[in-house]
């Protein structure tokens, strides 16, 4: 379903007097539909990078990334015009990390609802039962579902973002630590919304910067970093 | 799906111009004015498209040129040179049919239309809200007569019906209807803000034109503003056009942004691209300069 081909990515900083700064060379890999294929390696390695430039907020400088939409047809995610990947943003890809990225003054049901209703026209009582439901199973207490995300702690808005990102059921999922600050609990919670989700079909690349949650999620890992190589779970 | 909107090399000169304008301006020569002629060049080269639900952002530094793109976008400003097509699809028939040809998907230039044309087109379609209240409102005017004012000029006539319309714009705009027969010049800044956008609204627009309508607010009140926007930007699946200086702003709520210079489009992308990764220097030291 992805093909990643020779992707490097370099940041020129015109200020500060002209620097080029490396996020990540050379690196190719592929996901099989249905697969959990997670990235390794040192921090700085360049994997939050790699991530950034599937999803298209970094604009990657060479190589590509081939990916088979859902009608089959492919599509190079790192040169495709802003409409389609805006599009496919839209229908197929969510992207999902340890920092809170909503809307303010939004609450939070409504931020998990959100892309279940202009994502999939889910109505709106269907909706709003759902994304209580995964809120009940992460453990939102219910008092805080009226309430704005930006006034709380560091594990909630984490779980929101998870239930956000988890809600619309994407077609791939590009995670990037989204289990960073939770406790323990939390994420087996997580690691087990994450098993249903793959259950239904999603595919998923994922940074877990804690081992065990890595073997315990992934089919496959993948090293980025100075050996740069494939190895198997 | 087909941009709504089309602009190409919108330019615009304030001068006598000579042969050198352009080359001797821009981001580059860090000027936007000709130093041989002494014609600014407001506004070169510019296009874009804006698709049907779409938010587009203009981001830069005043002076770059952004209220100069949405004037002439809005044919107040009369345009140097350049193109502007609309789909015919928004357009009602009567227009759509003077405007284009039976196998065109587009209008011809509405730059080139005469100035009944480009008012019929922009009453038919567009919204714009000022910066200023003061360009958008007649400020010793009552509110609900500064919006049946522009239902006039959109063809309307029944008085009733007029004040109707005008209580429930104002209502939606969080405004209480029993204030509709005050002037603007009695409200606060975000109260006149949200007249000029129940006013903008008033010919239900498929276009609203947003020139740094938050600029100049308390905090607590752009982020009221702002919210309104989000919300009627849903509820009628408008597209916009938002000019700011202010990333904020602009993340907040265009997908997609521009940004100029002296001018000119530096660097255009997705929102969290030109956040995230700007390409062009004056975009990454907008960025890092970020409060
Ligand atoms: N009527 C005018 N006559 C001469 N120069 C003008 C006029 N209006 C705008 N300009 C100049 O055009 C440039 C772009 O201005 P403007 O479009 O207002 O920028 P922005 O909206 O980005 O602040 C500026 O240098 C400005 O001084
Ligand atoms: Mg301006
Ligand atoms: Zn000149």
């Amino acid at each position: 379903m992805l093909t990643v081909e020779r992707l490097s990515k370099n940041f020129d900083v015109h200020i500060l007097g002209d620097k080029r700064i490396a996020g990540c060379r050379q690196i190719s890999f592929e996901v099989n539909e249905g697969e959990f294929v997670a990235l390794s390696g040192p921090s700085g390695a360049g994997k939050s990078t790699i991530l950034k430039c599937l999803y298209r907020t970094y604009l990657p400088t060479e190589g590509k990334v081939r990916y088979q939409n859902q009608e089959g047809k492919e599509v190079d995610l790192a040169r495709a015009d802003e409409r389609t990947v805006i599009d496919l943003r839209h229908r197929e890809i969510g992207y999902v990390s340890q920092f809170l990225e909503v809307v303010p003054r939004v609450p939070a049901l409504e931020v998990v609802m959100e892309p279940m209703l202009s994502r999939n026209g889910t109505n709106p009582e269907e909706a709003r039962e759902q994304a209580e439901e995964l809120l009940r199973s992460l453990m939102i207490p219910e008092s805080l579902w009226d309430a704005y995300p930006a006034t709380f702690s560091g594990g909630e808005q984490q779980r929101i973002n998870i239930a956000r990102a988890l809600g619309w059921q994407p077609r791939l999922l590009l995670l990037d630590e989204p289990t960073a600050s939770l406790d323990r609990d939390s994420v087996a919670i997580v690691l087990n919304l994450l098993k249903e989700l793959r259950q239904r079909g999603t595919t998923m690349v994922g940074i877990f910067h804690d081992k065990n949650v890595m073997r315990a999620t992934a089919d496959r890992v993948i090293s980025v970093g100075t050996a740069r190589k494939e190895s198997h779970v | 799906m087909n941009p709504l909107l089309k602009a190409r090399n919108l330019t615009k000169l304030f001068g006598k111009g000579c042969s050198q304008c352009l080359e001797q301006t821009g981001p580059d020569q860090e000027t936007n004015l000709c130093p041989r002629c002494g014609t600014v060049v407001a506004c070169a080269d510019v296009s874009f498209d804006l698709y049907p639900n779409e938010v587009l952002g203009i981001v830069g530094e005043s002076g770059s040129g952004k209220s100069t793109l949405v004037r002439m976008t809005h044919f107040e400003w009369e345009a140097t040179s350049g193109e502007l097509y609309l789909s015919k699809d928004v357009l009602p028939e009567n227009l759509a049919r003077q405007l284009a040809d039976e196998d065109d998907p587009y209008t011809q230039n509405l730059l080139t239309l005469s100035s009944f044309q480009q008012r019929q087109v922009r009453n038919a379609l567009m919204g714009m809200v000022y910066q200023n209240p003061y360009l958008g409102l007649r400020m010793n005017v009552s509110s609900g007569g500064n919006i049946a004012e522009r239902l006039l000029g959109a063809g309307w006539r029944h008085i009733g019906k007029m004040r109707d319309r005008a209580a429930s714009l104002l209502e939606k705009t969080e405004i209480s209807p029993a204030r509709m027969d005050e002037p603007p010049k009695n409200f606060s800044g975000g109260m006149q803000q949200r007249v000029q956008i129940a006013k903008a609204l008033s010919n239900n627009p498929q276009l609203l034109l947003l020139d740094e309508v938050t600029t100049g607010l308390d905090l607590s009140v752009q982020a009221r503003v702002l919210d309104l926007i989000r919300s009627l930007q849903r509820e009628f699946q408008l597209s916009l056009l938002v000019v700011s200086h202010d990333l904020g702003v602009i993340n907040l709520l265009c997908t997609r942004t521009m940004v100029m210079k002296y001018g000119r489009t530096v660097e255009a992308g997705l929102t969290d691209q030109i956040l995230q990764d700007p390409q062009h220097r004056y975009t990454q030291l907008l960025v890092a300069s970020r409060l």
